[in-house]
């Protein structure tokens, strides 16, 4: 007995019915698409115009969740799991701390924005059209249909693209390899960096 | 309604990264800039595993990883700097860092 039919008969007749006929009833709707979409850009404008910035801080935990809700809809856990688990968790405990150790209230009571922000905002305007411009003359270059993507086996793949034989799978075993000494570097870099004596 | 297609999760990504090009280039505290940045590498990453499901491959989701990797290194080497400059001239405002000004 091999593991596919193991887990078929583990599996729920629901759950089963999904999986043969994967197009049947998708959970993820219409409807939490617009909501995540709709709370990940809100979430982002309070991210930018917030006084204080550990309310910032806390807008941008709730934009990187909604952006990791989307990961799942697309069906990618792994992604969805250390967004969650790098961004949320560890990158914004780190922001959240050097928000503590540099004094917040002055900068609070001064002027938020710089002298020359209309001249920013109307470059970043200038790229709005862009976009615009570019997804509304090439929307029609996007296939209609999109493959599926095999979501239980995800992470198992994703490590064999990382670690796998580099003559047959693992095409970025090496790129693992320098992510891990760029890791390294900015941590000697931060810590060099933040001592008052070396 | 209709379905959704990669063409929407890439209307939502432009529309991040617009909103954290705007924060970095009108906001004036360092912090505030720093999740800017961190608010565009995200719009990059969501762009990345729509394309991935477009193309039923896993390379755009290994890419994003990477990337994940790159915003924490950016964010600790970022903040370092930020406290190492703290130290030395009170503020975190951009527009009155000019130590290198000559």
């Amino acid at each position: 007995m091999n593991v596919a039919l193991m887990n078929q008969a583990l599996m729920s007749p629901a759950l089963m019915a999904q999986a043969l006929n994967p197009g049947a009833a998708p959970v993820a709707t219409p409807f939490f698409f617009y909501m995540l979409a709709g709370a990940a850009i809100l979430s982002g404008l309070f991210v930018i115009t917030r006084r204080n910035a550990v309310h910032s801080a806390l807008a941008l935990i709730v934009t990187l969740l909604s952006v990791s809700g989307l990961y799942l809809m697309l069906y990618a856990p792994f992604v969805a799991g250390v967004q969650i688990i790098v961004y949320a968790g560890g990158i914004m405990v780190l922001f959240l701390f050097v928000i503590m150790l540099v004094s917040i209230e002055r900068v609070t009571k001064e002027r938020q924005f710089n002298r020359i922000w209309p001249v920013g905002l109307l470059a970043s305007c200038a790229l709005l059209a862009l976009f615009v411009s570019a997804f509304s003359k090439g929307k029609d270059l996007f296939p209609e249909r999109r493959m599926a993507l095999v979501e239980t086996s995800n992470t198992q793949q994703i490590g064999a693209l990382l670690y796998g034989e580099a003559a047959r799978m693992g095409q970025y075993t090496f790129a693992f390899e320098i992510a891990s000494l760029l890791l390294l570097v900015a941590i000697l870099g931060a810590v060099i960096m933040t001592k008052r004596k070396i | 309604m209709v379905p959704i297609t990669t063409l929407h999760y890439l209307v939502v990504a432009a529309a991040l990264f617009v909103l954290g090009v705007i924060g970095v280039l009108t906001r004036r505290n360092v912090v505030i800039i720093l999740m800017s940045i961190e608010l565009i590498l995200n719009a990059v990453n969501l762009n990345l595993v729509a394309f991935s499901r477009m193309w039923g491959n896993l390379h755009g989701q290994v890419f994003a990883v990477f990337i994940v990797v790159d915003a924490a290194a950016e964010a600790a080497v970022g903040l370092g700097i930020l406290i190492a400059f703290f130290r030395n001239k009170e503020t975190i405002n951009v527009d009155e860092i000019n130590l290198l000004k000559w």
